[in-house]
């Protein structure tokens, strides 16, 4: 049997994983750019973007505007970040020993597939075969839904934006509201052919404050239908699965924010918990929450608070779970952490700042990204998690205009760590023979030899003057031929002129002369 | 050895190995954080106060300034206008705060979920709150209760004294330090309502905790 999603894996899900495994090799992503076209084809996805990244926007702008000491908290939040990735082995072990002195279990996975193993075997230790979970983008990366399926295991997303994405089988395209690209009319279908229709949600039709027939796309009745969907699925749920936004290492302390309240749910009444943390969210002391706790609700959903941040701390008597796991996910993180300047990305809270101000992002969404982390996060984070060779387009997926870094509430560099992935890209090239005998590599090789000497260089130029007068259209050239013309599918390019620089200062020179000679001739 | 031990061991070498140019003998604390933004509010008490109860408003949250003597009659006048019927409150609430013609449903951990989801609404105290976010913070201490009572019932009345509020979050934080440390308490911080902007980023109040959220704000006697 094998895992979906994750190619070229076999193995028996409930027996413990052999100590040498073979390491899975990730597929390159599609190209950016083929994604980004069709998303631009999209009006109404364009319309949606446009209008939920602007809102965001300007709330982040007004409640971020209110904190005089907005800078020092950013830059203890990069300081922080900077000491525990330093450190991290140290963290980790402290957080591991803290966990378990407070009765939680602690358990390390090198990668995804070690991930779901470990999670598929507590729910079935357990009997159940159905979880409820908290919206996780670490649980999205390992793709751990589709590894529950396939041992028969539901995994019920309570999110409102998730369960509108899991019912209509599509996936996120924002981290933080990951439905972002669907309208209300189409929310409201789905709920009436994959709830109502089937009769999944309890209880008289008032409840809903309408029938069926006469179910409203108003916001307020749609997220009416899900509270009614999945109140008895938190009440019934043996098992739930969250991700952590922080965990404290002092302390053991593992941090869940949200606003719906679908997390406390999840993290409060059943029986048994699992959180999924990459090694990355760990933070060294109590105190640190004081600097996350203001920078992340107000860079991510613009509010002064979220409605709902829980912490707890092992397992408490007669209060919440009595069974706690913690799965911490490797998964290529210590890839990034061993690139001294890649390293930084690992900063990162989610927060979804850096996809709001994003001008390619705002216009793309986030399908083109290919990946479970997009905007401009994602084009640093991504190619790093997977090897630039599989995702050599997404450091390009950006203008570069640094809007990005500014809005970071952990300083993160992202221009910088684009541009040197983007150096990478092309190192990685140049040393595959492929790559070698690419028509840009050749061209670049030509255009190099051409910039080494002034004649060869006015010699070529003098040839594309005349080689490029069938492309030249109203002054621009709007397509070039062959190979070239990636270039030119999203630019257009000036001509050469009709005279150089050198060519204009030469032929003035000439005239000049021309006129100054009879003067100079008449002095004695 | 078994799988999780070498995952374990193979995870903590290969950070090791990612971090060969932090210098072998670097302590943590050499990293330099630089903690110079606010730890302590400068503001009045009453501005802070007053600063609560507008940022608890403006999450449409129902807000309310009575006097420790009027409380009783406040949190019974709130019950009434609500229609409350079947009331949970933690075990160890006040005796002077029930409120007279309700079904209290006293928890002491006894409580089934479908009872406290059938109820009417939940009557707590808090921990702390805190002016600059206008939050609530419940840790299970005195007259708080477990978790579930404050999820479940669809309506949540909280009393707030006014010395339990700080002015900003590194002040919250530090007192709740010996909670989370000595005695490793659940918290939980409440800002408003549950709250939704999933479709088409209209913001809806109320999704799965309680829906509608009354604070009681209690001038110390």
């Amino acid at each position: 049997m094998s895992t979906p999603g994750v190619p070229g894996v076999s193995g028996v899900p409930d027996a413990p994983a052999a100590p040498e495994r073979r390491v899975r090799r990730p597929r390159p992503l599609p190209m950016f750019q083929k994604g980004a076209r069709q998303a631009l084809e999209n009006p109404q996805l364009r319309r949606n973007l446009y209008k939920a990244t602007h809102t965001i926007r300007n709330k982040r702008a007004a409640v971020v505007g209110e904190v005089p000491d907005w800078q020092e908290l950013r830059e203890a939040g990069r300081a922080i970040k900077e000491r525990t990735l330093r450190h991290l082995d140290t963290y980790l072990q402290e957080l591991e020993a803290s966990v378990q002195r407070a009765g939680g279990r602690v358990h390390w996975a090198r990668d995804a597939e070690e991930a779901n193993t470990i999670i598929a075997r507590i729910v079935a230790e357990h009997g159940a075969r159905e979880v409820i979970k908290v919206k996780s983008l670490t649980t999205d990366e390992i793709r751990l839904n589709e590894a529950l399926a396939a041992q028969g295991i539901d995994a019920i997303e309570t999110d409102l934006a998730e369960l509108i994405i899991q019912l209509a089988g599509e996936r996120s395209s924002h981290i933080l509201v990951p439905a972002i690209h669907k309208n209300r009319s189409e929310i409201r279908e789905l709920f009436l052919h994959e709830l109502i229709e089937h009769d999944l949600v309890p209880g008289p039709r008032e409840l809903l404050g309408t029938g069926v027939d006469e179910l409203s796309d108003e916001p307020r009745a749609l997220t009416t239908v899900a509270r009614a969907y999945l109140r008895n699925k938190f009440l019934s749920a043996q098992v739930a699965i969250s991700g952590a936004n922080f965990a404290v290492a002092e302390s053991g302390t593992v941090c869940v924010v949200e606003s719906e309240g679908n997390g406390r749910m999840c993290l409060t009444l059943p029986q048994v918990l699992i959180s999924v943390m990459g090694i990355e969210k760990v933070i060294p002391t109590w105190q640190d929450l004081e600097v996350f706790l203001q920078l992340l609700p107000r860079s991510s959903t613009g509010e002064r608070m979220n409605p709902y941040t829980s912490l707890w701390t092992g397992v408490s008597q007669g209060d919440g779970p009595r069974e706690f796991h913690l799965v911490l996910l490797d998964n290529g993180r210590t890839q990034v952490l061993a690139d001294t300047v890649g390293r930084q990305a690992l900063n990162c809270i989610r927060c979804s700042a850096c996809l709001n101000i994003c001008p390619v992002y705002e216009r793309t969404g986030g399908h083109a990204y290919a990946s479970v982390y997009p905007g401009p996060i994602g084009a640093i984070l991504t190619p790093q998690l997977l090897g630039v060779e599989n995702a050599s387009s997404l450091p390009y997926a950006s203008s570069l205009c640094g809007a990005c870094y500014e809005v970071c509430p952990v300083k993160i560099n992202i221009p910088e760590v684009l541009i040197y992935l983007r150096g990478q890209v092309v190192q990685h090239k140049q040393e595959s023979a492929l790559g070698r005998l690419s028509p840009e590599a050749l061209a670049m090789k030509v255009m190099a030899q051409l910039f080494s000497s002034q004649m060869q260089y006015e010699e070529a130029q003098q040839l594309a003057r005349l080689g490029q007068l069938p492309f030249v259209h109203r002054g621009a050239i709007t397509r070039l031929p062959g190979p070239l013309g990636g270039w030119s599918a999203m630019r257009d390019l000036s001509p050469v002129p009709t005279q150089s620089f050198r060519g204009w200062w030469r032929s003035r020179q000439a005239a000049r002369r021309k006129i100054e000679q009879p003067v100079q001739e008449e002095q004695p | 050895m078994s799988a999780s031990d070498t995952a374990r061991e193979t995870i903590l070498q290969r950070i090791r190995a990612a971090l060969r140019d932090v210098p072998a003998g670097e302590q943590p604390e050499e990293v330099v954080v630089a903690r110079d933004y606010r730890h302590n509010g400068s503001a009045a008490r009453e501005e802070v106060v007053e600063q609560f109860i507008e940022r608890v408003a403006d999450y449409k949250v129902i807000v309310q300034r009575v006097e420790e003597s009027a409380l009783p009659q406040a949190i019974a006048e709130a019950c009434a206008a609500r229609g409350v019927q079947y009331l949970v409150v933690p075990a160890d609430l006040p005796a002077s705060w029930l409120p007279p013609h309700v079904e209290l449903l006293p928890d002491a951990n006894t409580l089934g979920y479908e009872q406290l989801d059938k109820s009417d609404g939940v009557l707590t105290g808090c921990a702390l709150a805190i002016a600059q976010t206008g939050t609530i913070v419940l840790n299970g201490g005195p007259s708080q209760g477990r978790r579930a009572i404050t999820l479940l019932p669809d309506y949540h009345l909280c009393v707030v004294f006014e010395n339990q509020i700080v002015d900003l979050v590194p002040e919250a934080l530090a007192n709740l330090r010996d909670a989370v440390l000595a005695e490793r308490r659940p918290i939980t911080f409440i800002s408003g309502p549950s709250a939704t902007s999933d479709i088409e980023l209209n913001r809806v109040e109320g999704v799965h905790g309680p829906r509608t959220l009354q604070v009681l704000v209690v001038r110390n006697a």
